[in-house]
C-alpha cells in the first residue's frame, strides 16, 4: 500500500506547521521522517494517520492523501486502515497486555469480528511476534518502556493495518534499549512487509532503520532519497548539517580557493592529515589537541590560513603511527567534500560547538568565546 | 580605564561598493556605552548586501556588538537585502542566530492603549472559535446518541455502571452530609421568620418545598460539578495527553461514543436518585431543628408537610435533576476532550469543567424556574 500526499499546508493560528508539503511513500517501504522539533514531522504522520487534517485550499488537488491511489483525504482515521504507535504509547492502563492487543479486534462490528478463539489465537500469535509470551495477563504499568513500546506495536498490528506509522518510536527508551529496539524493529519489518512510517530526530536512528530518510526542516521537505543518498548527496548545508558532525570551512580564502564565496562542508572521517609532505598546495593546519579516547581518534586541528578550527577522526593505530605533537603543523587532505554558496544561516549553524541537539527557541544564550556581560 | 575606553569607543565605517554595503566595526564595544545606531550607518542609503567586517582595530566586544549586528540583520530581513556575517568573530554570529531564531514569547505586551477594534475583533473570533468548537461537540453527542440508538449492544453498559458506581453510590456519603446541613441551614432561617408571626408549623412546608423543588437538586448538582465533573474532565484529559483518545480514533471507536456517552448517561440516571435521597436528608435536618428549637413534633411536621408537597413538585425537582447532571457530565466531558496535551493542560480542564458547569446550573436553574412558571407546575 503506497502512501501520497500531495500539497499539504497546515496552520495551528499563525504558526506554520506544514508548508505545502508533497511525498510519496512506496509499498513495503520502512520511511524515515527526520527532522528536528518543530519542522512539521509528526503533524505530517498525523495527517497521514487522519489524526488531524489539512488546511482548507481552494485547489481541490491540494491537501490530499492517497493510499495506493486512492484517496482517503476525506476517510475517517479508523477506516483508513492504519496501525499508529503513539509516542508515549498510550496503552490502556485498565486493561491487561492481552485485552490492550485484542481491542481493536474485539470492537469491530460483529460481521467482521473474529470469533472469541479467533482473537486469542491472534494475540498469542502477536504476542510471539513482539517476544512478550508470558507476558499477556500483566497490566501496562507492570512492563518496562521497551515491552510497551512492543506492546503497542503489536495492538497497532492486531488489525492487519495496511500502513504503519509510529511517532517517535524510540524516543522514551533509553540509549541501550533504543539500539536493541532498532535492529528488531528492522528484523520484524522485514517479517511482516507493511508500508511503514516513522517519526524521529535522531540522524543515526533514521540512517541505520530506513529504506527511505525524508529530511524536514521548518515545515518543508529538504531531501528524500535513500540513506547514503542523503549522507552522501545532501542537498541543502542544513540536510549536511542535521545528519552527524561537519566541519564548516570558509572557501575563497587561504588555500581553498573556489571560484566564489563558498562554505566548505567536510566530514570529521574524511578529514586526513599527512605529514612530511611539502606539496605547496596542501593546507597547512595546526594541531590543537588530540583526544586518543574512544573507538577512533580525533583531532582538533586550526587552519594555519584563516585561523579557522576544525575536527578531524582518524583510526586509532593509524594516530599511533603519526604521533601528533601539540602545536605542530601538518598538511591536511579533504577526501570529500560538499561547497554550498555562503548564503542563509541554518538552524544547525547555532550548534557550532556541536551540540547534540539544536537550542530551542527560548533557550538561554550560549556563551562563546569573546567577552560578554 | 575611562580614558582608554573613550579614546577607543565604538566605531563604525560603511562605504558601499557596487550593491554592497561594506561595515566595518572597530573599537571597544561595550554595552555601558552608547553603540552607533544601524539608521546612521545606513544613512538612507538602500544597499541590497549588507557585510559586517571587523576593523583592524575592534578590541573587546560585548552584546552591544551582537544588538548591533542584530539590527543590521533585521534590517536586511525587512528590507530583503542579504546580510552577511561570517567575517565577524564566530561568537557574535552564533548569538545573532540565536536572537533571530529565539521567540519573543516573553516580551512584555507594549504599554500602549489597546486599540479597542482589534480587542473586540479578538473577543470576536474567540468567540466564534469556542462555539464552533462546543457546537461540534454538541453535535457530536447527538450524533452518538443516534449511533447508540441504532446500534444499542455499541454502548458500554460496563463502563456506564461503573461510572454509576462512582459517581452515584460513593457520592451518597457528601450529597448526604450536605443535604442534611442544607435542611438544618433553612430551617434556622425560616424559624426566624416564621416564629415573628407564630406560624412555626409552616416550617414544615417551607423545607418541604424548598429542598424538593430547588435545594436537593441544586445541591446534589453542585456536589457532582465539583465530584465527578471535575473527576471526567481530569481523567479524559489525562487519556488526551497520552494520546490514548488518539490510539481510540485509530482504532475505529467513536471516543464520544466510548468515552462520553456512558458517563453523561451514569450521571443523569444517577443524579435524580441523589436528589431523592438529598430530599429525605434535607427534610429530616428540617425536622430535627423544629424538634429541638420549636418543639414541633415529628408527626405534625410530617402531616403539614404532606399536606402542601405534591407529586408534582417532586416531579419538577427530578426533571431538573436530570437535566443538572447531563449539563454536569458533558461539561466535564467536553473540557476534558478540549484539554491541552500537557499536565498543566489536564489542571486547567478540570479547573474549567467546574467553572463551566456551576455557570450552566445557574443558567438552566432560571430557565426552568420561568418555564415551570409559565406551566403553572
Amino acid at each position: 500500500m503506497s502512501i501520497e500526499v500531495r500539497n499539504l499546508s497546515k496552520h495551528f493560528g499563525a504558526y506554520t506547521a506544514l508548508g505545502n508539503v508533497s511525498l510519496k511513500v512506496d509499498t513495503g517501504r520502512l520511511t524515515a521522517l527526520l527532522g528536528p522539533s518543530g519542522s512539521g514531522k509528526t503533524t505530517l504522520l498525523r495527517i497521514i494517520a487522519g489524526l488531524e487534517y489539512p488546511d482548507p485550499s481552494a485547489d481541490p488537488e491540494a491537501g490530499r492523501v492517497l493510499f495506493h491511489g486512492e484517496d482517503v483525504s476525506h476517510v475517517a482515521a479508523g477506516k483508513r486502515g492504519v496501525g499508529f504507535v503513539f509516542q508515549h504509547y498510550a496503552l490502556f492502563k485498565h486493561m491487561t497486555v492481552s485485552d490492550n492487543i485484542a481491542f481493536g479486534l474485539t470492537v469491530l462490528p460483529r460481521a467482521t469480528r473474529p470469533s472469541r478463539e479467533q482473537i486469542a489465537a491472534r494475540v498469542r500469535e502477536l504476542l510471539g511476534l513482539v517476544q512478550l509470551d508470558q507476558l499477556g495477563g500483566r497490566l501496562p504499568d507492570q512492563l518496562s518502556g521497551g515491552q510497551r513500546q512492543r506492546v503497542a506495536l503489536a495492538r497497532a498490528l492486531a488489525v492487519n493495518p495496511k500502513v504503519l506509522l509510529l511517532d517517535e518510536p524510540f524516543g522514551a527508551l533509553d540509549a541501550q534499549v533504543r539500539k536493541e529496539m532498532r535492529s528488531w524493529l528492522r528484523r520484524l519489518h522485514e517479517q511482516i512487509h507493511v508500508t511503514t512510517v516513522f517519526v524521529t530526530h535522531d540522524q543515526e536512528e533514521a540512517l541505520e532503520l530506513a529504506d527511505e530518510v525524508v529530511v524536514m526542516n521548518n515545515a518543508r521537505i529538504e531531501q528524500v532519497g535513500d540513506p547514503q543518498e542523503v549522507y552522501d548527496r545532501p542537498v541543502s548545508p542544513f540536510v549536511i548539517e542535521f545528519l552527524g558532525n561537519v566541519n564548516r570551512l570558509a572557501a575563497g580564502t587561504g588555500k581553498l580557493r573556489t571560484p566564489g564565496e563558498d562554505v566548505l562542508y567536510v566530514r570529521p572521517h574524511d578529514v586526513d592529515i599527512q605529514r612530511g609532505t611539502s606539496d605547496p598546495h596542501a593546507l597547512r593546519a595546526r594541531v590543537l589537541h588530540v583526544f586518543s579516547a574512544g573507538s577512533y581518534g580525533r583531532v582538533l586541528l586550526q587552519r594555519a590560513d584563516s585561523g579557522e578550527q576544525f575536527e578531524a577522526e582518524i583510526a586509532r593505530d593509524r594516530l599511533g603511527d603519526l604521533e601528533l605533537k601539540q602545536g605542530e603543523e601538518v598538511n591536511v587532505v579533504f577526501r570529500h567534500v560538499r561547497l554550498f554558496p555562503r548564503g542563509e544561516f541554518t538552524e544547525a549553524d547555532v550548534r557550532d560547538g556541536r551540540l547534540s541537539e539544536a537550542p530551542r527557541p527560548g533557550a538561554p544564550p550560549v556563551h562563546g568565546a569573546g567577552e560578554h556581560i | 580605564m575611562s580614558d582608554s575606553s573613550t579614546a577607543t569607543a565604538a566605531r563604525v565605517e560603511a562605504r558601499l561598493e557596487g550593491d554592497c554595503l561594506h561595515v566595518a566595526v572597530g573599537g571597544q564595544w561595550r554595552i555601558t556605552r552608547n553603540r552607533p545606531a544601524w539608521a546612521d550607518v545606513l544613512a538612507a542609503r538602500t544597499p541590497a548586501r549588507v557585510r559586517l567586517e571587523p576593523a583592524a582595530d575592534l578590541a573587546a566586544w560585548d552584546s552591544s556588538l551582537v544588538l548591533f549586528a542584530d539590527e543590521a540583520r533585521r534590517w536586511c530581513e525587512g528590507h530583503d537585502a542579504y546580510c552577511d556575517l561570517t567575517a565577524l568573530p564566530p561568537a557574535v554570529t552564533q548569538l545573532v542566530t540565536q536572537i533571530a531564531g529565539a521567540q519573543v514569547g516573553n516580551v512584555p505586551p507594549p504599554r500602549a492603549a489597546p486599540n479597542l477594534l482589534a480587542w473586540l475583533g479578538g473577543l470576536a473570533t474567540d468567540a466564534w472559535r469556542r462555539t464552533h468548537n462546543n457546537t461540534e461537540f454538541v453535535g457530536e453527542c447527538a450524533l452518538g446518541v443516534l449511533f447508540v440508538l441504532r446500534h444499542p449492544r455499541k454502548f458500554r453498559w460496563r463502563d456506564c455502571l461503573g461510572e454509576m458506581q462512582q459517581c452515584g453510590a460513593k457520592a451518597l456519603p457528601i450529597v448526604g452530609l450536605i443535604s442534611f446541613l442544607v435542611g438544618v441551614t433553612l430551617a434556622y432561617t425560616g424559624a426566624l421568620v416564621l416564629r415573628q408571626v407564630g406560624g412555626d408549623i409552616w416550617l414544615a412546608d417551607l423545607i418541604g418545598l424548598a429542598m424538593v423543588r430547588e435545594m436537593a437538586a441544586v445541591m446534589t448538582a453542585v456536589v457532582l460539578a465539583g465530584r465527578t465533573g471535575a473527576a471526567f474532565a481530569a481523567t479524559l484529559g489525562n487519556m488526551k495527553a497520552g494520546e490514548e483518545i488518539d490510539a481510540f480514533v485509530t482504532l475505529g471507536i467513536r471516543p464520544v461514543v466510548f468515552l462520553v456517552l456512558p458517563r453523561v448517561v451514569a450521571l443523569g440516571l444517577m443524579t435524580p436518585l441523589l436528589a431523592l435521597y438529598a430530599n429525605a436528608l434535607g427534610m429530616i435536618g428540617g425536622l430535627v431543628v423544629a424538634k429541638q428549637v420549636l418543639s414541633i413534633q415529628p408527626s405534625a411536621y410530617w402531616v403539614e408537610m404532606l399536606a402542601n408537597v405534591s407529586l408534582s413538585d417532586i416531579a419538577t425537582g427530578m426533571i431538573k435533576a436530570v437535566a443538572f447532571g447531563l449539563i454536569v457530565g458533558l461539561a466535564g466531558c467536553l473540557r476534558g476532550l478540549q484539554a491541552e496535551r500537557s499536565a498543566a493542560g489536564v489542571g486547567r480542564a478540570a479547573t474549567s469543567a467546574v467553572v463551566t458547569a456551576l455557570l450552566l446550573l445557574v443558567v438552566a436553574d432560571a430557565v426552568f424556574a420561568v418555564l415551570f412558571h409559565i406551566l403553572g407546575l
